[in-house]
C-alpha cells in the first residue's frame, strides 16, 4: 500500500499520522482524527459542508489530498469556539436560526468567517459591480454570491445571510 | 480511487524527469478536478508528481508591459491581483464567476486550463464515451446534450471545455509556458486546447510530461475595457452554459480592434475571429454587434437539446459589446 | 441550552434558539457516520449497471486480494432474510436485477479509500434484457392503482363534469409536467449496523427510529426488542428518509457477515440518486370551465405518473385538487406507468407539491381568460365546506392569506398585461398562488415521563429532528402540558429505547407527538400531583381526536413572488417572495420561521432548477450529483418576508398547531411560475423554467 506519513496542525494542536496516498483532508480528520465538525455532503467540491480553513483560507476538504497538505494547519467549526466561547459567527447563526438539519452548518460557518477576511482583503467577487474598485462594500448580494460554494437543502439561506450581515457589521464597527 | 505513489520533486526538471519515466503518471496542483476524477476512476494515475510548491505563485510584470503569471498562483489570488482587475478585468470576472471562494482557494492557474469535460457521460464510468475510453462511442450525441457543443465538435465527441478562465485568456491572446522532457516551450493558448477530431481523449496539445509553469498576458491597452458575461443555470456555482469574453476598442464610434471569445459552446475555448473580423472598422451599434455574433454562429451545429445555445450565444456577445461600448 | 425565562404556560409561541444549536454550530452533533464504534469497516455497495436481466458472473479475485479487503458479498454468499415480502428491501436473495443502480454487492473492507477501488475493480458480467423506463401519457400500459398513497381513492367524481365542461362558458385545457426530482438530503442516506450476539444496532440517519425497527425486525427474522435504532441528529430527509431503504439493509447484512465488528455506509452524492427514493415525474392534464362570472363549474385533473415493477408507489398528486376550490362537478384520476426504475417515494409535500403546482399555474391561465385578477378569482371560488368529506372546516383562512399577502405585497397596482414592466434589460413580473396541506396526524406514539428530582423531568418519545426543530419543540410543549419551565426539561428523542413515536413525516409530527406530551403530562399530574418524587413515571399513547370526526383540518396559506427575466438570456432570478400562511398556532417562531423559508427554497429550486435526467437507453439518472443536479444557492434567494395571520383553532390538538413542514413548497413553484409568465409572456409549463425554454 502507498503510504506517507504526515503532520497536521489541526484545531492548534499537532498530529502525526500515517496516511493512505488516497486520503482526503475530510476523510483524514473524519476517520482517523476523530474530528467529525467537517461534514461530508457530497466528497467532490460541489457543496461545501467539509470547509475547513488550510492554512488561513477556507477550502473544500474533500478534494484535498492529506499527502499534499503535509504540515497544513487546519482550522474546523469546533476550534472557533475558544474556551466553551462560541465564536461571535456560531452565536449570529444560533440567534438568526441560520440552520435547520445542521449538516452544511459547520461549513457554512467555517466558509463565512473565511469570507469575511476575502472581503477584508477586498477580494472581488461575481457580483462586484467593478472589478477594479479599492473597497468591497458587504451587500447583501454580494454575501449571497461568496456565500454559494456551501449548498444547504433546508434552505436556511434567507436566515443565513442576516446571521452573517450582523457579524459583519460588528466587525466593521470595532 | 487506485492505489498511486505520491512524489514530491525538489524543482521543475526534478518533476519532469521523475514524470517522464512514468508513462502513467499525472501531476498534482490544487487537485480540484484530477483528485474529482480520480475517486471516479475516470482517471487512474499510478503517479502523482506535486508541483503544487515547484512552480511560482506570483503575478509579476513583463519587460514588455504584459503580466506574467505562475502556474500555481491561486484562482482567488489571479481574480483578486490589482494589476489584473484593473488592465484584464475580463480575467477576474471570468474567475469569480467559476467553481466557489473555497475552490478558488485551492484551484490554480495551471491546473484551471486543464480541467476536463463536465459532460455527464464522460463522468460517468457506466455509459461509453470515447473521451474517457477511446473507441467505446459518444453518449451525448444521441443523449442528453444540452451542455454541449455546438461548435467545432465532431461525430466521436461533443463535449465542451468547462474552464471559465481559459475563455478570458484566449480572449486576451496568452501564451501559456510548458516545461517538458525536451526543454520549454510557449504555446499561444489558442493552440493548447484542441477539437476533438478523432481522439477526442486528448484535451490539449501537451506532451506527456509537459509541465505548465506559467501564463503570459500580452500587453493590451484596451482590455483595461473588457468583461466576462456568463450564463448558467443558476445564479451561482454552476458551469456556463454558454460565456463570452470581450474587449473592445472604439474611437469615434468606429471598432478599432475586438476580442471575443466564447465558453461552453465548443471542446475548447472558442475564440470568435470571424466575428471580430466583421467587427474592425465597422460602426459599434448594436445592429453591427448582433451581425457580426450571427456570422460567427452560422457554422453552429446544434444537438437535440442545445439549439438555445446560438440565440443565447448571439444575444451575449451582442449585450458585452454593447455595455462596452457604451461604457466608455 | 436556551434559559429562556419562564411565563407560565408560555413557553409555546415563544422565538427559542435551538436547545442544539451549539453542538450543530460546532459540529459536534453526532450525525449517524459520526458515532463512536469500535474498529468499524467500510461498506462500497456494487450496483447493477444493466437495468434488467440476471447477474451472470462475478469476478472479484482482484478485490478479494487486495489488502485490507475482509468481505465481498454478493447474492452467492449473503444471508438468507427471514421476510422477503419487500422486493425494494429484498436485497442479494437472487441474481435478479430489476433496475439499474440496484445493489448486487458489496465490498466491506479496513478503509474507505479500500472498500471504494475493489468495488471499483470488480467485474460483473449480466444476461441483459430489454427495458423500459420511459413514462409517456400516451402508454397503452398505464394502470389504475387500488388507492393512491396515503390510503386515498384513486379516482373521484363529483357532478357530472363533461356536461358541465363542454357547456361552460370559459374553458381551459393545458397539460403540466414535472420531472423527476430527488431529495438530496445534505447527510446522505448512512447506517451503521452492528450485531452483538444476535442483538442489532443500526446508528441510521432516519425520520422515524421506530418504523426502520419495526420493518428491519422481521426481514431479519428478530423479535423487535433485538433491534435498536439510534438517530439523534438527522442531516435532513425531506422523506427520503421516512422509510428504510435497500441500504440499510446492505449495510445489516454485510454487518451480519463480520459479527463483531460495526459496518459503516454512507452513500456517495451519485448513489444517492438511485436507491433512496425521489418524486416521480408527472404528466397532468387540468381542465377548468367557469360561467361568465368566473366561478368554476368544472374542475378535472388527471395525472399520469410512474411506478417501479418491484413495488408500487402511486403519488397522491391530485388530491388537492379535491377540496380546494368550489366548482359544480369535479374529476380527478391518478394513472400509473409500471416501469424497471427504482422505486418513488415521499419528497416534501409528495402529491400536493406536484398537484398543486399544476392546479396552480391553470388557476392563473384560468384568471386570465376569466378577465379577473387571479386573487379575486380564487377568493371568487372559495368553498364553504370540505368537497372531499362534506364536513365544515375547523378553520380555513385562505382568503385571509390572500388578502394580506396582497396587502403586503404591494399587489393592488399590478398591471396584468404580461410583459410590459421592463428595468433595463431584466422583464419584471408578479405571480400569486395558494397553498394548502393537511393537518397530519398519525396513530400510535407513546410519551414517557418521568421525575428526576430537583424539579426536573425526562420526556421520552422515539421521535427524530431532521431539521425542523423537534429538539426544541417539543421541550417547549413539554415545558406547558408539565407547566414548568423549559430549563427543567431533559427530552430525549431519536432512540427506540425511548417509547414508540411516529414517522417525521406527513407535517404530522408535532400534532402526533404534542398531542401525546400532553396526555401523558395530564396521567402524570392526575398520577403524581404537582409535587412528584423522584422516580414517578407514566406513560401514555396517543389520545384519539374525535374533532376529526366533525371537522376537515387543513393549513392555508398564499406566496406573492416577483421575477425577473434577462431579456438576453433567460435566467430568471427572483428579488422577493412573501408567504402568509394560516397553520394555527406556532410553537416557535424562529423555527417556524425556517420551515416555511426552508419549503419555499425548496419550491424556488423545484421551479427553476431541479431535475433528474434519465437516459432511456441507459435507465438512470445522468446528472447524479450537485454539479449537474442544481438545487438552488445562496445567490438564488432573495428576499423573503414570512408571516402568519393569527388562527385560533381548537379542534386540531391540544396546542391548537398545524403542521407546517411541508406547506412551503406547495404552491410556490407555481407562484414563481406565474411570475416568470407575467415577466416574459411566456408560459412554460414543463419545470424547470430554465434558460433555455425562455432565451429568445
Amino acid at each position: 500500500m502507498n503510504e506517507e506519513e504526515i503532520m497536521l496542525r489541526v484545531d492548534c494542536e499537532e498530529h502525526r499520522i500515517i496516511v493512505d496516498t488516497r486520503t482526503t483532508l475530510l476523510d483524514a480528520l473524519r476517520e482517523r482524527l476523530g474530528n467529525t465538525s467537517p461534514k461530508k455532503g457530497c466528497d467532490h467540491g460541489q457543496c461545501g459542508a467539509c470547509t475547513v480553513l488550510l492554512d488561513g483560507r477556507r477550502a473544500n476538504s474533500c478534494l484535498a489530498l492529506a499527502v499534499a497538505h503535509d504540515g497544513a494547519e487546519i482550522v474546523t467549526a469546533e476550534a472557533l469556539a475558544e474556551n466553551g466561547d462560541l465564536h461571535p459567527m456560531q452565536r449570529s447563526f444560533i440567534e438568526h436560526d441560520g440552520y435547520q438539519c445542521g449538516y452544511c452548518t459547520p461549513g457554512q460557518i467555517v466558509s463565512a468567517v473565511g469570507m469575511l477576511d476575502e472581503v477584508e482583503a477586498g477580494w472581488p467577487s461575481h457580483v462586484t459591480g467593478d472589478v477594479s474598485a479599492e473597497k468591497i462594500s458587504l451587500s447583501d448580494a454580494e454575501i449571497r454570491e461568496r456565500m454559494s460554494g456551501n449548498l444547504c437543502r433546508c434552505g436556511a439561506y434567507a436566515n443565513i445571510v442576516p446571521a452573517i450581515r450582523e457579524v459583519a457589521d460588528e466587525r466593521a464597527r470595532r | 480511487m487506485k492505489p498511486y505513489h505520491y512524489q514530491r520533486a525538489r524543482d521543475i526538471p526534478g518533476a519532469v524527469a521523475a514524470l517522464a519515466e512514468q508513462p502513467n503518471g499525472k501531476y498534482l496542483a490544487g487537485g480540484t478536478n484530477l483528485v474529482d476524477l480520480m475517486k471516479l476512476e475516470i482517471m487512474t494515475p499510478d503517479m502523482l508528481v506535486d508541483v503544487r510548491r515547484l512552480t511560482s505563485d506570483r503575478i509579476e510584470e513583463t519587460e514588455d508591459g504584459g503580466v506574467r503569471i505562475g502556474a500555481a498562483v491561486t484562482n482567488s489570488d489571479l481574480a483578486a491581483d490589482r494589476t489584473i482587475r484593473s488592465c484584464y478585468p475580463v480575467l477576474s470576472q471570468a474567475l469569480v464567476s467559476g467553481a466557489s471562494g473555497q475552490l478558488r482557494n485551492l484551484a490554480t492557474t495551471g491546473g484551471n486550463l486543464l480541467q476536463r469535460t463536465r459532460c455527464v457521460y464522460f463522468y460517468d464510468t457506466t455509459t461509453p464515451c470515447n473521451k474517457r475510453e477511446p473507441g467505446s462511442g459518444c453518449s451525448a450525441i444521441d443523449g442528453h446534450n444540452k451542455d454541449h457543443a455546438i461548435l467545432g465538435a465532431s461525430e466521436r465527441c461533443v463535449a465542451t471545455h468547462p474552464s471559465d478562465m481559459a475563455v478570458a485568456m484566449t480572449a486576451l491572446e496568452a501564451f501559456v509556458n510548458v516545461h517538458g522532457p525536451d526543454g520549454e516551450r510557449r504555446i499561444p493558448i489558442e493552440e493548447l486546447h484542441r477539437p476533438p477530431g478523432d481522439e477526442p481523449e486528448r484535451d490539449t496539445t501537451l506532451e506527456h510530461g509537459e509541465l505548465i509553469t506559467a501564463v503570459d498576458l500580452p500587453p493590451l491597452a484596451f482590455a483595461s475595457n473588457s468583461k466576462y458575461r456568463k450564463v448558467r443555470e443558476r445564479a451561482s456555482y454552476a458551469f456556463a452554459l454558454v460565456s463570452v469574453a470581450a474587449a473592445l476598442d472604439v474611437e469615434d464610434g468606429t471598432v478599432r480592434d475586438v476580442r471575443l471569445a466564447l465558453g461552453g459552446v465548443a471542446h475548447k475555448p472558442w475564440r470568435a475571429t470571424k466575428a471580430e473580423e466583421a467587427l474592425r472598422g465597422e460602426q459599434a451599434n448594436e445592429a453591427n454587434f448582433r451581425a457580426a455574433a450571427d456570422i460567427e454562429l452560422e457554422d453552429a451545429e446544434p444537438l437535440r437539446d442545445n439549439a438555445f445555445k446560438v440565440p443565447l450565444a448571439r444575444n451575449i456577445i451582442t449585450r458585452a459589446l454593447l455595455e462596452l461600448s457604451e461604457e466608455r | 441550552m436556551s434559559t429562556a425565562t419562564r411565563v407560565p404556560g408560555r413557553a409555546i409561541g415563544a422565538p427559542l434558539d435551538r436547545i442544539d444549536g451549539p453542538q450543530k454550530v460546532t459540529g459536534t452533533a453526532p450525525y449517524a457516520y459520526e458515532h463512536h464504534v469500535g474498529y468499524p469497516l467500510y461498506l462500497y455497495p456494487l450496483q447493477s449497471d444493466i437495468v434488467r436481466g440476471r447477474v451472470a458472473q462475478i469476478d472479484a479475485s482482484a478485490a478479494e486480494a487486495l489488502p485490507g479487503v475482509i468481505l465481498v458479498i454478493t447474492h452467492e454468499n449473503a444471508p438468507r432474510l427471514a421476510d422477503t415480502s419487500d422486493k425494494e428491501l429484498a436485497i442479494l436473495q437472487s441474481d435478479e436485477v430489476a433496475f439499474r443502480g440496484q445493489y448486487v454487492g458489496a465490498v466491506v473492507a479496513e478503509t474507505f479509500e479500500i472498500a471504494r477501488h475493489a468495488a471499483q475493480i470488480i467485474k460483473i458480467s449480466y444476461d441483459e434484457k430489454a427495458h423500459d423506463v420511459a413514462l409517456r401519457a400516451d402508454r397503452d400500459d398505464l394502470y389504475t392503482p387500488d388507492r393512491v398513497s396515503g390510503g386515498f381513492p384513486t379516482d373521484t367524481e363529483e357532478g357530472d363534469f363533461d356536461e358541465a365542461f363542454s357547456s361552460a362558458a370559459v374553458k381551459l385545457d393545458e397539460t403540466y409536467a414535472t420531472p423527476m426530482e430527488h431529495n438530496n438530503p445534505m447527510e446522505p442516506h448512512t447506517t451503521v449496523a452492528v450485531w452483538e450476539g444476535g442483538d442489532l444496532t443500526l446508528y441510521e440517519s432516519t425520520q422515524g427510529p421506530h418504523r426502520v425497527k419495526a420493518k428491519v425486525a422481521p426481514i431479519f427474522g428478530l423479535d423487535p426488542s433485538r433491534v435498536r435504532v439510534v438517530a439523534p441528529y438527522v442531516g435532513g430527509g425531506f422523506g427520503s428518509k421516512g422509510l428504510p431503504h435497500a441500504n440499510t439493509i446492505l449495510a445489516a447484512l454485510a454487518a451480519r457477515k463480520v459479527e463483531g465488528r460495526p459496518v459503516k455506509f454512507a452513500l456517495t452524492r451519485q448513489q444517492m440518486f438511485s436507491c433512496v427514493g425521489y418524486r416521480t415525474p408527472t404528466i397532468q392534464r387540468i381542465r377548468l370551465g367557469a360561467d361568465e362570472d368566473g366561478r368554476l363549474t368544472a374542475i378535472s385533473h388527471e395525472v399520469v405518473e410512474q411506478t417501479a415493477k418491484i413495488k408500487e408507489f402511486a403519488e397522491q398528486t391530485a388530491i388537492a385538487t379535491r377540496m380546494m376550490y368550489a366548482t359544480g362537478s369535479r374529476r380527478t384520476t391518478h394513472r400509473l406507468a409500471a416501469l424497471d426504475v427504482p422505486v418513488p417515494s415521499w419528497m416534501r409535500a409528495p402529491g400536493e407539491c406536484p398537484g398543486m403546482y399544476a392546479l396552480e399555474a391553470a388557476m392563473d391561465e384560468m384568471a386570465i381568460k376569466c378577465n379577473l385578477d387571479p386573487v379575486e378569482f380564487r377568493i371568487r371560488n372559495e368553498p364553504e365546506i370540505d368537497a372531499l368529506t362534506g364536513l365544515p372546516y375547523s378553520s380555513r383562512n385562505l382568503v385571509a392569506c390572500l388578502r394580506e399577502g396582497a396587502r403586503r405585497f404591494g399587489w393592488e397596482d399590478r398591471d396584468p398585461i404580461p410583459c410590459v414592466w421592463r428595468e433595463g434589460r431584466w422583464l419584471v413580473g408578479t405571480g400569486v398562488a395558494s397553498a394548502t396541506y393537511p393537518v397530519g396526524r398519525q396513530p400510535g406514539s407513546r410519551v414517557r415521563i418521568r421525575c428526576e428530582g430537583d424539579g426536573r423531568y425526562a420526556v421520552e418519545i422515539g421521535a427524530a429532528d431532521i431539521g425542523t426543530g423537534t429538539w426544541t419543540a417539543l421541550t417547549q410543549i413539554s415545558a406547558d402540558a408539565l407547566d414548568v419551565g423549559v430549563e427543567v426539561i431533559d427530552l430525549k428523542i431519536g432512540d427506540t429505547n425511548v417509547p414508540f413515536a411516529s414517522v417525521a413525516g406527513n407535517s404530522s409530527g408535532i400534532t402526533s407527538w404534542g398531542s401525546t406530551i400532553f396526555e401523558a403530562a395530564r396521567a402524570f399530574r392526575e398520577q403524581h400531583g404537582q409535587d412528584p418524587s423522584e422516580g414517578d413515571e407514566v406513560e401514555a399513547g396517543m389520545p384519539e381526536n374525535p374533532e376529526t370526526d366533525n371537522y376537515a383540518m387543513h393549513a392555508f396559506g398564499a406566496y406573492f413572488v416577483e421575477a425577473r427575466v434577462d431579456a438576453d438570456t433567460g435566467e430568471v432570478r427572483i428579488p422577493r417572495m412573501t408567504g402568509v400562511f394560516a397553520v394555527g398556532n406556532i410553537i416557535n417562531p424562529k423555527t417556524a420561521r425556517s420551515q416555511f423559508i426552508g419549503g419555499m427554497t425548496m419550491g424556488l429550486g423545484m421551479a427553476l432548477h431541479e431535475e433528474s435526467l434519465v437516459d432511456p437507453r441507459f435507465g438512470h439518472v445522468v446528472n447524479h450529483d450537485f454539479a449537474e443536479y442544481h438545487i438552488p444557492t445562496n445567490a438564488d434567494v432573495g428576499e423573503m418576508d414570512i408571516v402568519w395571520i393569527e388562527e385560533e383553532d381548537p379542534y386540531v390538538n391540544p396546542m391548537g398547531s398545524k403542521g407546517i413542514g411541508e406547506i412551503g413548497i406547495v404552491g410556490s413553484s407555481a407562484a414563481i411560475a406565474n411570475a416568470v409568465y407575467h415577466a416574459s409572456g411566456i408560459r412554460v409549463r414543463d419545470l424547470p423554467i430554465t434558460p433555455d425554454k425562455l432565451v429568445q
